[in-house]
């Protein structure tokens, strides 16, 4: 029972009035990012960064965290109505969604992502608060070998998982670790790859190339595209399903849930990756996968489900491990960074109120934004109708701003502008920028324990292979990318990307 | 095609604490090699195109942004970045660009400086 005592401690925390309204306030302004195209929860959490310095550590984890699963809800409103997914986890939503509005079902298409989202936040929440603590017993066992064996493990599903030429993605990846290795050594003092800029000697924000590969690169291409936006503003009437409809929707949820839920734990997956396979895993086993596409409630339904089961599972590894699985798991690591808080199996431990806290508030969250997203949709349908040529420029606005108030240096907006050239160049080459990003993040710490590793092994490389929990992972490192590359599974996994 | 690829970042290894960067820099550069001289070999489709002018003016502003921010203010820059961008959209209207700027330049003084107290400079510092 000591489970239900801590869910109790939990939901002791999660329910003060305080942190009540900053789960509200982070969910709100997560529907409302997650609505609009082009601005994501990366760019608004890293704007919001610097007013949550006076707040209570829990409080501002809370609000954190409700602005990235609320993002995921309101992504799917977006997708459904006007068929531009508002979110890039919600872009499979558009595809059956969209179909669904236009045969004036839009109704039902949002109940059930909104329901099928909150079946899956439940579901994950429990998950977290089941898995997390175990999980983190066993971190604390590992050794630095083990840790570096676990992030060529995550980097290695990151380049499977990234869509397109598996050699591209490789070169992301490292790509990505040399520029997170920018600024000083933290062993020796000497400032590698600075050019002798001083600016950069601490290295080059995360946030920094994130705004500007995702937020800028965003902006240009869907200004290149110049889409036709139908906004379906007549009222939506109808939100319950029909009995039909249920029964074709509940299986998919649960399988989508499960499905996000396994994913939300690999690093590189997340929301993204969740919607993406539930999709064409829906279409797969469907008895009649014809419908797919015109309107299939599976369709909606399952991805909706995988990406908050995938958002919120993303958090395991964070909490566990201390290892941040996608760019807003960075994020959230740095804010917990300065609010003096180490990542990793120590939270579990020793700041059980904080850890179970915001487990609670997952879920309080998950319950606001299923009773109060439905009645506010009138809203967020006027904000869609604003033309894009309004919105792109306070889009631009806020990431030039959020960028400028980490740390109050312009030189961080002019990098930004060079990552958005880089991140253009990256699309226009089908260059994934995910692998890119998780090397950027993860290089510096694989760094870290390696040269530990090999420190405490006086400079022996066996210690990566004597070591059980480490031969284990880099044995299923190696067993992952060799499956990748034989062709049948090759040409399978292309099939699966098409899609 | 894929040439650039293979330029980008070599093998600049510093003595030391380089060990790290240099292997992976080594990595880079034969998967680069590699992607490159496939890109060479197999006949792909090509590059798509770019919208320099888009690319440009989009980028142009943010830089403007930060660099109208230092010495002008944050009201300056807003109105700077906004027309700046717009030109880039589809349709672009002067006037309209005008109007809207003025708008987002007095809602992010409200928001950011006074609603949420960030320490930005409002107007030009001299």
């Amino acid at each position: 029972m000591e489970l239900l005592n801590n869910l109790i401690l939990g939901f002791g925390v999660a329910l003060t009035p305080i942190n009540m309204a900053y789960c509200f306030i982070g969910v709100l302004v997560g529907t409302l990012v997650g609505v609009l195209p082009g601005l994501g929860p990366l760019a608004t959490m890293a704007m919001l960064l610097p007013i949550t310095f006076n707040m209570a550590p829990v409080t501002a984890l809370i609000m954190l965290a409700g602005i990235y699963y609320g993002a995921q809800y309101g992504g799917s409103t977006t997708a459904i109505l006007v068929n531009l997914p508002g979110e890039s986890s919600s872009v499979v939503t558009c595809i059956d969604g969209y179909q669904m509005a236009r045969q004036g079902r839009a109704g039902a298409a949002l109940a059930i992502s909104a329901l099928g989202s909150f079946f899956a936040g439940t579901v994950s929440t429990m998950l977290i608060a089941g898995f997390a603590p175990p999980l983190a017993d066993l971190a604390l066992k590992f050794g630095p070998s083990a840790y570096f064996s676990l992030m060529v493990l995550g980097l290695v599903s990151a380049i499977v998982l990234a869509s397109g030429s598996i050699a591209k993605a490789i070169a992301m990846v490292l790509l990505g670790i040399l520029l997170g290795l920018v600024g000083t050594d933290v062993n020796s003092g000497v400032a590698r790859f600075t050019f002798g800029i001083s600016e950069l000697s601490d290295g080059v924000g995360f946030v920094i190339v994130a705004m500007g590969v995702f937020g800028f690169t965003e902006v240009i291409v869907s200004l290149e595209l110049n889409e036709k936006r139908e906004v379906f503003t007549k009222k939506v009437t109808g939100l319950w399903l029909t009995k039909d409809e249920f029964k074709a929707a509940a299986p998919a949820v649960l399988r989508g849930t499960m499905l996000g839920s396994m994913l939300g734990i690999l690093p590189g997956g997340g929301a993204l990756l969740s919607s993406f396979a539930a999709y064409s895993f829906e279409k797969k086993i469907s008895k009649n996968p014809s419908k797919f596409g015109k309107g299939a409630i599976e369709g909606v339904a399952a991805p909706e489900s995988a990406n908050n089961a995938g958002a919120q599972t993303s958090f395991i590894p964070l909490l566990t491990l201390g290892i941040p699985s996608n760019p807003v798991m960075a994020l959230m690591m740095g804010a917990m960074m300065i609010h003096n808080i180490q990542p990793g199996p120590q939270i579990v431990i020793n700041q059980p109120e904080l850890f179970w806290g915001m487990i609670a508030s997952m879920w309080v969250g998950n319950l606001m934004l299923v009773v109060f997203n439905l009645p506010l949709i009138g809203m967020w349908v006027k904000l869609l109708s604003v033309p894009y040529r309004f919105l792109f420029p306070a889009i631009l606005l806020f990431c030039g701003i959020g960028i400028y108030t980490l740390s109050y240096n312009t030189f961080d907006i002019y990098l930004a502008v060079l990552f958005g050239f880089l991140g253009y160049l990256f699309v226009k080459l089908e260059c994934e920028a995910a692998p890119l990003m998780l090397g950027f993040i993860l290089g510096p710490m694989m760094e870290e324990s390696l040269r530990r590793a090999l420190l405490i092994s006086r400079g022996d490389p066996a210690v990566f292979l004597t070591n059980p929990i480490s031969l284990c992972m880099l044995i299923a490192a190696t067993a992952l990318l060799g499956i990748v590359i034989m062709p049948a599974v090759r040409r399978k996994r292309e099939d699966v990307f098409v899609e | 095609m894929w040439m650039a690829k293979a330029f980008s970042f070599g093998t600049a290894a510093r003595m030391g604490p380089a060990y790290f960067p240099t292997v992976i820099g080594g990595m880079l550069v034969t998967f680069g090699l590699f992607i490159g001289l496939r890109g060479l070999v197999v006949n792909g489709e090509s590059v798509g195109s770019f919208h320099f002018k888009t690319l440009f003016l989009i980028l142009a502003s943010i830089a403007l942004f930060g660099l109208t921010l230092q010495y002008l203010g944050l009201f300056c820059a807003v109105l700077t970045l906004v027309v700046i961008a717009s030109m880039g959209g589809h349709e672009f209207k002067l006037r309209e660009a005008i109007i809207i700027s003025a708008c987002l330049a007095a809602g992010s003084v409200a928001l950011f400086v006074f609603a949420l107290k960030l320490q930005i400079p409002i107007w030009p510092s001299f």
